[in-house]
């Protein structure tokens, strides 16, 4: 027997750490053998904590959002195999299809194995594919393999992924930067980057977008599958190192990287030699300091030299000039996780899922609105409604779907009337929003689509590098009409503006930071235009989330006079006597809504 | 050439332990594109970074105390100024905005009675808003220390905050 928790940083939030430690205590007390572990999340974050018990027969039961009193049912399970108290928290069978049904590549081990324990992996054909590589494959040959797949970047653009390999591969060998560049009065050289033939490895874990963890998912939940992806990487384009740049706010999934490096190393799939070959390859980490645009391959690269995180032209690319001038290949953690199953599987069974432009499957971080949040991985090929409706449950509180945001700032926001748009990169495309890094933000009839335009615009304002005038200072001119508009003070002619500025904004930056920057509003207007001109011309936000813009009045026919409301006010807004309808004066009003909180009866109305 | 000013300047004047980040400069001082890390290291333990402190890495590692201040200042994690002993990063993540972390906001700065940045009165806390902690699926999230609340709520995010202090006092 066997029992299992679900302890990604979802997990632990929900209080997974506890029911691991009473479980741990509870089978000790039992006296009977079966090990507690550990493995990352499944995907199903609105489920945890999620308990799975292996029983002797081989039966998995699942049991969800366990909390504290239901570990002792738990236990009784474990002990008798009898049905058990905790038959309350098991798993219903709609949200085991829910998990069951979905095509896992990327995902395949995550919430299954035990992230800190390379055996897990090992036992699952881990390691399988770059040993396939070393020993039977030249790298051509593994380049080959890639662009059969068709793979496309997961960080957002789709690149192929087999192209980037093949140009690093091909790429000259660098000669040492000139010794009177400017860069070299600073920045000295411990020698390890000299050698003439270095190449790169980097795996982009800068997962800076708004509403996506899957990257953060992956290093918790199966750390060696991105390793090995990494490993097969090197292999194609001759590299002996390799980065990882993980952002710092994911601090357990920087440990379990560390430990799985550490693990790989002693195993021997990591360092000098490999499988008995000459190929020798390991890995570093590299924490983030918390900048968006370092997403971006050449900023990123800036980061890794220490500098501010500033992209710079292209080309040279970083296939040709990467980190220290070195020929250097990035992709970002879902690619890698997907590239050990293109090798063992081969490339045509990947490109047989999928549509014709966009081969595989994709994993969507569901959230915002949605009854099933969580982590979900379906094959290219599916329509947004198969993913709100289907593995996705549903709008929460049974709202109405108003539309999904895709592709996070750099992306846009799809109507419900475009809710069977097929999940392509192309077809996403035309919608005006992109594919992105698979934030699937879901909004319901309580969402302002004005006030998301003007969140995307502040994000991008913040986190604009400065380079470009047109992103510095643009972005910061629409976010000053927006927060106008929902401000109360839209004026005639503000759509026009910014849909003028957003065409100079797109047109005048050098990276995909500014160039996407006005993609949030550029779709708002196009799908949502009458709720601008609500905003500007009727003073209105019909989603009721734009407070400036809101009346706070109450029903004389539904106030009993409770007095909850007056003393819920701190600004003396509300007057009435007891038992009686009460009065909320306009002038006094500041909007903050505290009233409709505490008000029992529905009585306040807000328009 | 290079610059050396700063290199005068006495941290001995300040009560500043450099002694602290001794085996981080010996270790990276002469790695080229460690400056990151170093600052990662010194904010880790000495909580922010002091002026002199970032003129101190600067004579150290021998670069130009204009960059050190550049690179310090483009990336969100760098805190010029002292924080509170906890240092609450409230996600403000589209996730988050969209099930209501501009309440939680409110929850925590009439609770603390604090402004973003700021230390509350009792020295146990600051708070910073962030752009995403990468728990969606939770959202309204924070982060305090390395543990992660989810699923707050103006109320929740209250008894949190109490039970931090009830702790620390």
């Amino acid at each position: 027997m066997k029992i299992s928790v679900g302890r990604g940083s979802c997990g632990n939030a929900a209080g997974a750490g506890e029911i691991f430690e009473l479980l741990e205590n509870g089978v000790a007390a039992l006296g009977v053998d079966c090990p507690v572990s550990v493995v990352g999340c499944i995907g199903a974050c609105y489920l945890e904590p999620i308990v799975n018990v292996l029983s002797r027969n081989g039966e998995t039961r699942t049991f969800v959002k366990v909390t504290p009193d239901a570990v002792a049912g738990i236990l009784q399970y474990v002990a008798s195999s009898q049905q058990s108290a905790a038959a309350a928290f098991e798993i219903s069978p709609k949200d085991l299809e829910n998990i069951e049904t979905q095509q896992r590549i990327a995902l395949r081990n995550c919430g299954i194995i035990d992230p800190e324990n390379i055996d897990d992996y090992v036992a699952r054909e881990g390691y399988a594919a770059i040993e396939k590589c070393v020993k039977t494959m030249t790298p051509e040959q593994v380049i080959e393999e890639m662009k059969l797949s068709g793979l496309g970047g997961r960080g957002g653009a789709g690149f192929p992924t087999w192209f980037k390999w093949n140009a690093a591969r091909q790429a000259e060998p660098a000669p040492f930067p000139r010794s009177d560049s400017c860069e070299q009065t600073s920045a000295r050289h411990d020698g390890s980057h000299k050698a003439l033939n270095k190449k790169y490895i980097i795996c982009n874990a800068d997962e800076g977008d708004p509403g996506a963890f899957m990257d953060r998912a992956v290093i918790e939940g199966d750390p060696h599958a991105m390793i090995e992806g990494m490993l097969i990487a090197a292999y194609a384009i001759g590299s002996d190192e390799g980065i990882v740049y993980v952002r710092a706010e994911y601090p357990l999934a920087i440990v379990r990287l560390e430990k799985a490096l550490e693990q790989a190393r002693t195993m021997g799939f990591l360092g000098n030699n490999l499988f008995g070959s000459d190929f020798s390859f390991d890995i570093r980490i590299k924490a983030g300091a918390g900048a968006f645009v370092c997403g971006e391959e050449t900023a990123l690269i800036a980061s890794l030299e220490g500098e501010r995180g500033m992209p710079r032209l292209k080309p040279p690319f970083p296939a040709q000039k990467g980190y220290w001038q070195k020929p250097s290949n990035i992709n970002n953690v879902e690619t890698f996780a997907n590239v050990p199953w293109i090798i063992r599987n081969g490339g045509e069974a990947f490109a047989a899922i999928g549509t014709e432009n966009s081969k595989g499957t994709k994993v969507f971080a569901l959230t915002g609105k949605i009854a099933n949040g969580g982590l979900v991985e379906v094959p290219m090929g599916q329509t947004i409604r198969d993913v709100v409706y289907g593995v996705g449950g549903g709008i929460k509180d049974g709202k109405n779907f108003k539309a999904v945001q895709l592709g996070g700032p750099s992306g846009g926001c799809i109507p419900a009337e475009l809710i069977d748009t097929v999940i392509d990169y192309k077809a996403l495309a035309e919608t005006g929003a992109i594919m992105g890094s698979g934030g699937m933000v879901v909004m319901d009839e309580s969402t302002c689509m004005v006030d998301m335009a003007r969140f995307f615009l502040d994000f991008t304002c913040k986190e604009s590098c400065g380079k470009c005038t047109h992103c510095r200072i643009g972005t910061r001119r629409m976010l000053e009409i927006l927060e106008r508009i929902c401000g109360g003070d839209g004026r005639e002619g503000d759509i026009e503006l910014l849909s003028d500025l957003a065409e100079q904004i797109k047109e005048g930056s050098l990276c995909a930071l500014g160039q996407t920057a006005p993609n949030p509003v550029l779709t708002t207007l196009r799908y949502f235009r009458n709720e601008y001109e609500d905003h500007i011309l009727r003073k209105k936000c019909t989603a009721r989330q734009c407070k400036p813009l809101l009346t706070y009045t109450i029903i004389p026919e539904k106030c009993v006079g409770c007095t909850l409301c007056v003393r819920a006010c701190a600004f003396g807004a509300i007057s009435g006597e007891v038992r009686k309808p009460h009065m909320i004066e306009q002038e006094k009003c500041t909007k903050c809504g505290a009233c409709v909180a505490a008000c029992k009866f529905d009585a306040i109305e807000v328009v | 050439m290079s610059c050396d000013c700063g290199n005068n300047l006495k941290i001995s004047d300040s009560d500043i332990d450099v002694s602290l980040l001794e085996p981080t400069l010996v270790k990276y001082a002469d790695v080229s594109g460690s400056l990151i890390t170093i600052l990662q290291k010194a904010q880790d333990l000495y909580g922010y970074l002091p002026a002199d402190l970032l003129m101190y890495i600067s004579r150290r590692i021998g670069v130009k105390p204009a960059k050190v201040m550049g690179v310090v200042s483009f990336y969100t994690q760098f805190r010029t100024k002292p924080a509170g002993k906890n240092l609450i990063l409230l996600c403000q993540g589209t996730a988050c905005h969209v099930n209501g972390s501009a309440d939680i906001e409110d929850a925590i700065r009439e609770c603390l009675k604090i402004e973003e940045g700021e230390i509350s009165d009792d020295g146990l806390f600051t708070y910073n808003n962030v752009a995403c902690l990468g728990c969606c699926s939770l959202a309204p999230a924070m982060m305090i220390g390395d543990k992660t609340y989810g699923n707050l709520t103006k109320k929740s995010t209250v008894e949190v905050l109490e039970s931090i202090a009830k702790e620390e006092s």
